[in-house]
């Protein structure tokens, strides 16, 4: 099954490939993962997606755990997360096809961020479906090139009662 | 007052307590070196650096303490490597300093540069690059409580040149702060209730007992007290021997690929399994999916990632074995009601049974050859048990775990996960230095032992009076069992026609040489060897296609042993 993990580690030389060592080294796979700052300076926050069954996954958060670096492990597979992805795509976009794209990016609220003669470059974000969705409708125009973010995601926060 | 990186390391290591340091020098470290020869700190000068690794490793196995080891970059580093995962795949709290070439050179392919800190990130505990000197200090006290505490391992610290001599004021830190390392010492009481509850249930119940009775302090005594007062039989792992008394009569030997025959027929029929301090390795289980079929599994580690990595475990106890048997003993006597003697009557049976059956035997012929088993065995009987033992890796590992029998924690030393071959000598050395006194003895092969004979120079020339008995049999004996038994004896490089004259060797390197080659000589010259006060190498010419029996294939389930012609049937 398919886990989003966040971590929250300290923002230090080596220590993403301490998480990405501990993954080829072990054998887990991941399939996509971003890393940057967090509010806090001195630390950056992991979002990775991964795959394995049950107990996989919980050696992957157990000897994510046990890496000094590590703060925080949280599967946002099992709690309530909202979930991200950017991609930027050029799709070929002749002058018979142009109304067209433009009525796709409209309809999955994504938006031209580069015009050229031949060429859109579309910026799309959503979750990883709707990404996929999107491609796949794109790949009737030809598309040139695509770079994807990989997902970023953030527990819900929890519904106050009134 | 203002001081030197060099001079850090080396005021930061006496905060430690550091007695001694294994170590060679090389142009990288010289700093440290330089101030080291005004410290009362011991340093044992070694001959290869692998060497140094293994006597810090021996030196932690033996006290307890963390062992420390010093070399220069580069090849000094590289050399590191095999003792640095010995002690991690071991759980052995060590320190290991590199020197470094200064930082601005870092990354332009420098004289003796190599990027150990990338090299040893999977094999350490943790490791650290020293950038700046103001962090020198917070980096030892770190590495010095991360080797030591939770499951211990080793941990390196790479320090350039330029921090060795740039100056900043010392202040040791009283305290850490690893805001993402918090290891778990005690053990859930609910999660201890469930497991009384289990056992007192159980009809078969066995204690599988591994290294962790033996680092965690007083988990030995706690576990003796639960198998007596309510009569679980143990058996342990490579790594837990010496945890349980090794003549006990509720002890079945060891278990796993060449345990004995009532261990691995306990453990495969059990209905409740204690872990203590194991980690369910495959040289153990054998065949996974046949492991323990029947038994609810409690299992005690400290820590998490070992517990439902190999086999589901029915109660996971995260904690430090004493705190957790200690906890388990108190819910255990609180359940009333149960005769517990009475309880385990037939089981206890059962297992005296198996052990009529099969127990570790073999057949020393009068007039020889010497049987590797008769020497380990008379080397129990003349040191009374009472010796520390290395040994290398292979049969003579092996022989030497089936038949000394260990009575108390780390006097046993082995390389267990890594099966490093070179170990045992310089882990002997290590905890010779630690216990000048005391008999420490390496059990060794002449295959093995060729691996870090270099260090001889270190004993003798440190008065080290290491014992080493060298069960020659001119073969890689292990890998020619497994050639002979699974490869139709095709003995693909297994010879080694071609040894030194270890007598001779011995008395090059300015130590004692002894040889037997018949059955009655073993005696004396194990007596000779313990009456001499000086390093001594005891070439014993045994049996060349002598096997180790029992023995699971690799792969197949452990109740299938092979047992061979060594054992009675």
């Amino acid at each position: 099954m398919r886990h989003t993990i966040s971590l929250l580690v300290e923002n230090q030389p080596g220590v993403l490939s301490r998480v990405t060592g501990l993954f080829s080294g072990r054998g887990f796979n991941i399939e996509s993962l971003c890393v940057a700052e967090t509010i806090d300076p001195k630390i950056s926050r992991i979002t990775l997606v991964t795959t394995g069954d049950e107990q996989i996954i919980e050696q992957i958060k157990k000897q994510l755990n046990k890496l000094i670096n590590v703060i925080k492990v949280v599967d946002l597979s099992e709690i309530e997360s909202v979930e991200r992805e950017m991609a930027l795509i050029k799709v070929k976009a002749t002058p018979e096809h142009r109304a067209e794209i433009l009525r796709m990016v409209d309809i999955f609220r994504g938006k031209i961020v580069d015009v050229s003669p031949l060429y859109y470059t579309i910026e799309i974000t959503g979750d990883a479906k709707k990404l996929e969705a999107f491609i796949e409708l794109m790949s009737n125009f030809q598309i040139k090139e695509i770079a994807r973010t990989g997902t970023v995601a953030l527990p819900r926060a929890k519904k106050q009662k009134r | 007052m203002k001081l030197r990186g060099a001079q850090i390391v080396v005021e930061s290591l006496l905060k430690e307590n550091v007695e001694v340091i294994f170590g060679l020098p090389g142009g990288a470290i010289i700093d440290v070196y330089d101030v080291l020869y005004d410290s009362p700190i011991r340093h044992i000068l070694v001959r290869h650096e692998q060497g140094a690794v293994h006597m810090a490793d021996g030196y932690a196995r033996a006290t307890g303490k963390v062992g420390v080891a010093m070399v220069t970059s580069g090849p000094g580093a590289t050399n590191t490597v095999t003792g640095i995962a010995t002690a991690y795949m071991d759980s052995i709290p060590i320190v290991v300093i590199t020197g470094q070439v200064p930082t601005k050179l870092i990354g332009n392919d420098a004289f003796q540069e190599v990027d150990i800190v990338g090299i040893t990130r999977p094999c350490t505990k943790h490791n650290y690059l020293v950038k700046d000197v103001k962090d020198l200090p917070r980096i030892i006290k770190e590495a010095f409580h991360i080797a030591k505490t939770g499951r211990p391992g080793p941990v390196l610290i790479d320090l350039p040149k330029d921090v060795q001599q740039a100056k900043t004021e010392f202040v040791y830190p009283e305290e850490v702060k690893l805001p993402g390392y918090k290891p778990t010492y005690h053990a859930n009481v609910r999660q201890i209730k469930k497991a009384a509850q289990l056992l007192a249930k159980a009809k078969r119940p066995v204690i599988y007992a591994g290294g962790g009775v033996i680092y965690s302090e007083g988990a030995a005594e706690e576990l003796r007290k639960i198998a007596e007062k309510f009569y679980f039989p143990v058996t342990n792992t490579l790594m837990g021997l010496g945890s349980f008394p090794g003549d006990h009569p509720l002890w079945l030997g060891m278990l796993g690929m060449h345990g004995t025959y009532r261990a691995n027929m306990a453990i495969s029929t059990c209905d409740v399994m204690l872990a203590v301090g194991a980690r369910f390795d495959d040289r153990v289980t054998g065949k996974l999916d046949e492991f323990a079929p029947e038994a609810k599994v409690i299992h005690i580690d400290i820590d998490p990632s070992s517990i439902s990595k190999n086999v589901a475990v029915d109660i996971p106890i995260v904690g430090d074995c004493c705190d957790a048997l200690k906890k388990l003993y108190k819910a255990l006597e609180a359940i009333e009601g149960i005769e517990w003697k009475e309880k385990h009557r037939d089981w206890l049976e059962q297992i005296e049974e198996w052990k009529r059956e099969h127990v570790l035997a073999y057949e020393q012929p009068p007039e020889g050859p010497i049987k590797p088993q008769f020497v380990v065995e008379k080397l129990y009987e003349l040191t009374k048990g009472e010796a520390i033992v290395a040994t290398e890796v292979g049969q003579n590992q092996m022989w030497a775990a089936q038949y000394y029998k260990f009575k108390r924690p780390r006097s046993f030393l082995t390389s267990g996960g890594l099966g490093t071959m070179g170990y045992g000598f310089p882990a002997a050395i290590g905890a010779q230095v630690a216990f000048p006194d005391k008999l420490v003895l390496d059990i060794a092969g002449d295959g093995s032992i060729q691996m870090n004979i270099q260090e001889l120079a270190t004993a003798v020339g440190n008065r080290l009076p290491v014992k080493v008995a060298i069960l020659n049999n001119g073969y890689l004996g292990m890998v020619r069992q497994w050639q002979q038994l699974f490869y139709k004896r095709r003995y693909s490089q297994t010879s080694l026609e071609y040894s030194p004259d270890f007598v001779k060797l011995a008395e090059a390197y300015g130590a004692v040489g002894l040889r037997a080659t018949k059955p009655q000589e073993v005696e004396d010259v194990i007596k000779k060897a313990l009456s001499i006060n000086a390093p001594v190498f005891m070439d014993f010419v045994i049996e060349a296609e002598e096997n180790v029996y029992p023995m699971v294939p690799a792969g197949a389930p452990i109740t299938k042993m092979l047992l061979g012609g060594t054992v009675l049937v």
